[in-house]
């Protein structure tokens, strides 16, 4: 479990996140959505320890992660796994070696050890066999699901996913939320999901907090998320003509 | 200015400390040193020729005179060759080389959020990038200037022979004749400062990249200047305390 305590961040003068508080559970696919500026990139990475928060707190499973030093923090960040936006990969290694480099560091697996786990991690996204390929060779959708792959080879208690859906196409899209989703409750993971998809919203949210000016302005399912009267989140969900056709029929 | 300076003392600190992994670490470095040393010994080897033979034919051209005797400019090339030409013009170019590939290879993974990556983890990505490179530098750089010196000699012997400007008998005998090895000493501190600030400084550049692909390229650029004017300062330096 995952609890984040009236978190703020600014940079400078601009106060992008204003005291957000939210528990993400285990075995839920919890989703951040919101518009762009929002806040909800920013806030990511201060659960992750990429930015420190300005104030507030950030406890994994009982340990308050923002008052620990670099040191303090590697057990638990031996225990996250993050897929990037842009899926992060390091363009020098090869498929095989993207996913066996956190082993060779925080492990003591033998060699054969470390393939095996490889080898299953990239079975478990469907590139059985894609081992030796670099980067560069791959399609945007192969390296999200590399970049799964990569995240779950140290068996994560906690996934983070940035923006999955991002450059790729609708069924491409609802594999990776599949997958994601999958992973979830196969694990019983702990997944923050930072997302504007409205696929991703509708068909794995099971805990949507929706970010607005900074601040958390609406906290639901996907079931809810439907019949809410909330303005701002009604405005972001059903921009379109086609999702308030959509909604009408709901 | 003074913050750029505290942010590179904390990036090299942070560079320094502990590995997650010693054999991790380990086969980066030697990736590094392959990448320096083999990959910069044509260009090296090219312009340490050409220095040398230059350096001979010039030498030799000021100092017809029947009172100066002709081994001089083998001594003469010699010094020159050891003192300046070989650390500090491969310094130069191989901070045109291998500095801006540094700045760009880690400003690369600044940008597409490998760093991000590597932090998250739990990796400390300033050792895990930077440290392998430094260490790459300051022992491959020197063993490049040792070739450097060989080769420089050589094309002075190869100018002799070409040019008959001077025999190739009074040039190797001005090489050994009053041979000072403080020279050698000046050279090796020169050659492993110019590694370290090559290395250092792209790197620290690199690794501050805000941006995209643009930033990257202006972080290169940044890289190889900063370290140009910190090679030939050091220089002055070095040659001061030491001579």
């Amino acid at each position: 479990m995952i609890e984040i305590q009236d978190v703020y961040k600014s940079f400078g003068e601009n106060e992008v996140l204003k005291g957000i508080t939210a528990i993400f559970h285990p075995g839920k696919n919890n989703l951040i959505i919101g518009g762009s500026g929002s806040g909800k990139t920013t806030l990511l990475k201060c659960i992750v320890g990429l930015h420190e928060p300005t104030k507030g707190d950030v406890i994994f499973d009982g340990e308050n992660f923002t008052n620990m030093n670099f040191e303090q923090r590697v057990p638990i960040r031996t225990q996250i796994g993050m897929l990037f936006q842009n899926s992060a990969l390091f363009d020098s290694m090869t498929v095989e070696q993207n996913i066996m480099f956190p082993l060779n560091l925080f492990t003591d697996q033998s060699k054969s050890e470390k393939l095996d786990r490889a080898n299953f991690c990239l079975e478990r996204v469907n590139l059985a066999g894609k081992n030796k390929l670099y980067p560069s060779e791959l399609s945007g959708g192969m390296k999200k699901r590399v970049g799964i792959a990569r995240a779950i080879s140290m068996q994560p208690k906690y996934l983070f996913v940035d923006e999955p859906n991002s450059g790729l196409d609708p069924v491409t899209s609802i594999l990776i939320d599949e997958l994601i989703a999958e992973l979830t409750a196969e694990y019983s993971i702990t997944t923050v999901v930072v997302t504007h998809d409205m696929n991703s919203v509708m068909g794995i949210g099971d805990h949507i907090i929706f970010l607005h000016q900074g601040k958390k302005w609406w906290e639901g399912s996907n079931k809810e998320i439907a019949k809410t009267d909330n303005k701002e989140l009604n405005e972001f969900v059903f921009a379109s003509p086609f999702m308030r056709a959509a909604k009408a029929t709901l | 200015m003074f913050h750029s300076l505290g942010k590179y003392i904390l990036l090299l600190r942070l560079s320094f400390r502990k590995p997650e992994k010693f054999s991790v670490y380990w086969a980066e470095i030697m990736r590094e040193m392959v990448s320096v040393g083999i990959g910069s010994l044509g260009i090296v080897a090219i312009i340490s020729l050409f220095i040398g033979a230059v350096a001979t034919i010039q030498t030799a051209f000021q100092l017809i005179s029947d009172f100066i005797p002709k081994t001089v400019v083998g001594g003469i090339t010699r010094d020159s060759t050891i003192l300046e030409f070989s650390p500090t013009i491969s310094a130069l170019v191989l901070a045109g080389r291998v500095g801006s590939a540094m700045a760009s290879q880690i400003g690369t993974m600044r940008v597409t959020e490998q760093i991000d990556a590597l932090e998250i983890m739990g990796v400390n990505a300033p050792g895990y990038l930077i440290s392998p490179k430094i260490i790459s530098g300051v022992t491959m750089i020197p063993l490049l200037v040792i070739v450097s010196v060989g080769l420089g000699l050589t094309g002075g012997y190869i100018a002799c022979w070409a040019s008959n400007d001077v025999s190739t008998n009074d040039y190797l005998r001005g090489l050994t004749d009053g041979f000072n090895p403080v020279i050698v000493t000046v050279c090796a501190v020169k050659a492993i400062s110019f590694g370290f600030v090559i290395t250092s400084i792209c790197s620290y550049q690199g690794f501050y990249v805000n941006g995209g692909s643009l930033e990257v390229g202006q972080s290169a650029t940044r890289g190889v200047v900063w370290s140009c004017i910190m090679i030939l300062f050091c220089d002055l330096i070095i040659s001061r305390l030491l001579l």
